[in-house]
């Protein structure tokens, strides 16, 4: 299929849409009502007669609230609770008379950010104004970085589908348009019995990076993944703790449909994205909403609009001002920013004033990507595992823990982490964190298990008491259900002969060449020796019984 | 926030036949080619990015009123608006200085180091003296004035602009 390259001058925004074969697009045929057809990331489609196809297009604009101790351009304190305006310095209320000082820690969280995502960092940036009127923004402007960010031009790659529907082919990479740093604002909370609006400021003035990443997405479970992949990446450097329910990581999504062929459609703004889970839906709903619409005749406008949770759809948000007009102005208050590498930095430069972008490149923390190819290295897992480990919060921390404590083959304990342990979790809807089986627990039992101590399926009992949390150990419980294996032979065959002796036209028809019978047989010895037994032992006493 | 044109200090606004006395400040590399400046703007042409009768006869009601809105000042009159004409033919000077192939310049800090604060905690905790600059407060909230509320339209008809 030909690769046309579409592009599409609007408002404020220009991309270029390289037009990948459809193999890696998510199509959505002519819909049934109230479904999504099509998403399907095999091969190409032929078109059914009469079926117009249509393409989602996907960019997204994410704040990261920059993990510091003190704030963008003043020094008061970066905290989650606090008793409201306890947090605000003169500058964050924007008296008179005060002026922006730029945080080094900032500076350095950007440059760590710009490097892990591959960007170009910006020897230079500069500060500019964005003007609009809101109670939250004291100043009636915002600093950020609009002309001349800190880093631009990066990339981004994720993996789709994680655990049973991994394939190595479901790779996907991101463009990252660019990085700047601006200051968050205030908040505002309405006060709905007396009309009113209250304000705090204690967040006014944080410093954030606003990652902008190219609508090079089509659905929202590649744009969820790469968000996922954004946060772990953020984690590992340090940079941000990217916890969207507290607020630190906003993403808000531009979502446009339009044939294949044919100039993008007009894209709305998707905000208030509270979790991973919610970006995909609401992603996925404005697309199919804006499906219909066109479908039907109606016009898509270029509007912003709100998710709302309760009922699973967006709502506009239309502003009845008309467009926003910010006023970008140059920050008259701050010289541009200058970034220096080993070759350009100064011989007597005071170190606290210089950043050095070779230096922090040198000590970046290890990013998830390379996590994840050490740890199929060095414990012979496979890939899609260490993907499940890195994306469940904790459970790498726990695998390793089980690690250190147990002889048990790392292939082994995967299997039991991943399937049992993480079973368990997600049944009950628990977090790691909130697990009532600790790492030590599991790793004496898989001890007990790998010694052979006891049986596979009394393993999987005593795990299903460890859960309840009675603070007994492993070993107690099976002493106390007596779950030991039966190691004695002579016992072993006494139960078995009696077995035998108990159905003997089993004992024919396995006589008699049918071998699916010693299965069978096999059961029934196991549950007379209350599940103490290991099946394979069974098997050879019996076969050699049955000669 | 309003305030009127009128406040600023006559000195900053010549009459438009004032001849502009040349190019303020430093004589850098940067600023060679513009010794005598040119002659003021002759011509009745604005200089900003309007429709073409905007250019002719200045701003349009629409344009005022959503400058207006932009900026919450009240031109208020039309003195207020002439003056906002003048200020816009003042600023078309710079039009007569040849920039081509000139980077603009970003501040007039652009010389000066970029001072970098340590990562300390060393203000706030002053809850209390700030709530003292608000009208209103609620606990230790701020209460602002109730926000949004469309401002008077202007005698002559004028649609809300949009864009």
């Amino acid at each position: 299929m030909a690769a046309p390259i579409l592009r599409c001058a609007r408002p404020g925004r220009c991309w270029s849409l390289d037009y990948r074969p459809r193999r890696s697009r998510a199509l959505f045929a002519e819909p049934v009502p109230g479904r999504v057809r099509g998403q399907s990331s095999a091969a190409a489609q032929e078109p059914r007669p009469g079926a117009h196809e249509w393409a989602a297009v996907v960019g997204l604009e994410i704040h990261a609230q920059i993990s510091s101790n003190s704030k963008l351009f003043s020094g008061s304190q970066v905290t989650f609770l606090a008793p409201p305006n306890s947090l605000v310095s003169f500058f964050d209320a924007s008296l008179p008379g005060t002026l922006p000082v730029l945080n080094r820690r900032c500076v350095e969280a950007a440059v760590m950010t710009g490097l892990a995502l591959n960007c170009t960092v910006n020897k230079k940036s500069l500060f500019d104004r964005k003007h609009y009127f809101y109670a939250d923004l004291p100043a009636g402007y915002q600093i950020t970085q609009q002309r001349l960010p800190i880093a631009v031009n990066g990339s981004l790659t994720y993996s789709l589908g994680v655990g049973a529907q991994w394939s190595p082919s479901a790779t996907k990479t991101v463009r990252i348009k660019q990085i700047q740093l601006e200051q968050d604002s205030g908040k505002s909370l309405h006060d709905d019995t007396r009309s009113q609006t209250l304000i705090d400021l204690n967040r006014a003035g944080v410093g954030l990076m606003e990652v902008v990443m190219e609508p090079d997405m089509s659905c929202g479970n590649e744009a969820a993944t790469a968000v996922r992949e954004l946060q772990l990446i953020l984690r590992a450097l340090g940079t941000s703790q990217a916890n969207m329910a507290e607020g630190q990581l906003r993403v808000d999504a531009n979502v446009s449909v339009h044939h294949p062929g044919e100039p993008l459609g007009v894209r709305t703004e998707v905000k208030n994205l509270n979790s991973i889970r919610f970006l995909a839906k609401a992603i996925d709903y404005e697309i199919q909403r804006q499906i219909e619409e066109l479908q039907n005749g109606g016009k898509i406008l270029n509007e912003t609009r709100a998710f709302d949770e309760k009922l699973g759809c967006t709502v506009s948000m239309r502003d009845k001002e008309g467009k926003q007009d910010y006023r970008f102005m140059p920050e008259p208050n701050l010289p541009p920013l200058i970034l220096y590498d080993a070759e350009s930095l100064p011989v007597a430069a005071d170190p606290q004033q210089v950043v050095n972008i070779d230096w922090i490149r040198e000590r970046l923390p290890e990013l998830p990507s390379v996590t994840r190819g050490r740890l199929v290295e060095q414990y012979g897992i496979l890939p899609e595992h260490s993907f499940v480990l890195l994306n469940e919060d904790g459970l790498l921390e726990f695998f390793q823990t089980v690690m250190k404590e147990t002889r048990a083959e790392p292939k082994k304990v995967i299997g039991w982490i991943l399937t049992i342990f993480l079973g368990y979790l997600k049944q009950r809807n628990l977090a790691v964190s909130e697990s009532p089986l600790s790492p030590s627990s599991l790793a004496e039992l898989l001890n007990l298990l790998d010694s052979k101590v006891i049986s596979l399926p009394a393993a999987k009992q005593v795990f299903e008491e460890l859960w309840q949390n009675q603070g007994k150990t492993p070993g107690q419980i099976i002493r106390e259900k007596k779950l030991e294996l039966l190691q004695n032979q002579e016992e072993l065959e006494e139960i078995c002969q009696a077995v035998l002796a108990k159905h003997p036209q089993q004992v024919m028809a396995v006589k008699n060449g049918n071998q699916k019978v010693v299965n069978k047989l096999i059961g029934i010895v196991r549950r007379a020796t209350g599940g103490r037994a290991d099946p394979g032992r069974i098997k050879q006493i019996l076969e050699k019984q049955l000669q | 926030m309003k305030r009127g044109i009128s406040e600023v200090s006559h000195n900053l606004w010549p009459v438009a036949s004032d001849a502009p006395s040349g190019a303020p400040g430093r004589a850098g590399p940067r600023r060679d080619g513009c010794g005598s400046g040119g002659a003021g703007s002759t011509s009745r042409e604005l200089p900003f990015a309007g429709s073409d009768s905007e250019k002719a006869s200045g701003p349009s009601p629409e344009r005022i009123e959503h400058l207006e809105r932009l900026a919450l000042v009240d031109f208020r009159n039309r003195e207020g608006v002439a003056r906002l004409q003048a200020a816009i033919e003042f600023a078309g000077q710079l039009r007569a200085v040849d920039t081509d192939g000139v980077a603009p310049m970003a501040s007039v800090l652009e010389d000066r180091c970029l001072y970098l604060r340590a990562d300390d905690v060393v203000e706030g905790s002053c809850a209390e003296a700030l709530l003292q600059n608000s009208q209103q407060t609620v606990e230790e909230y701020f209460v602002p004035p109730p926000g949004n509320i469309t401002l008077p339209k202007q005698s002559e008809q004028g649609p809300v602009p949009k864009s």
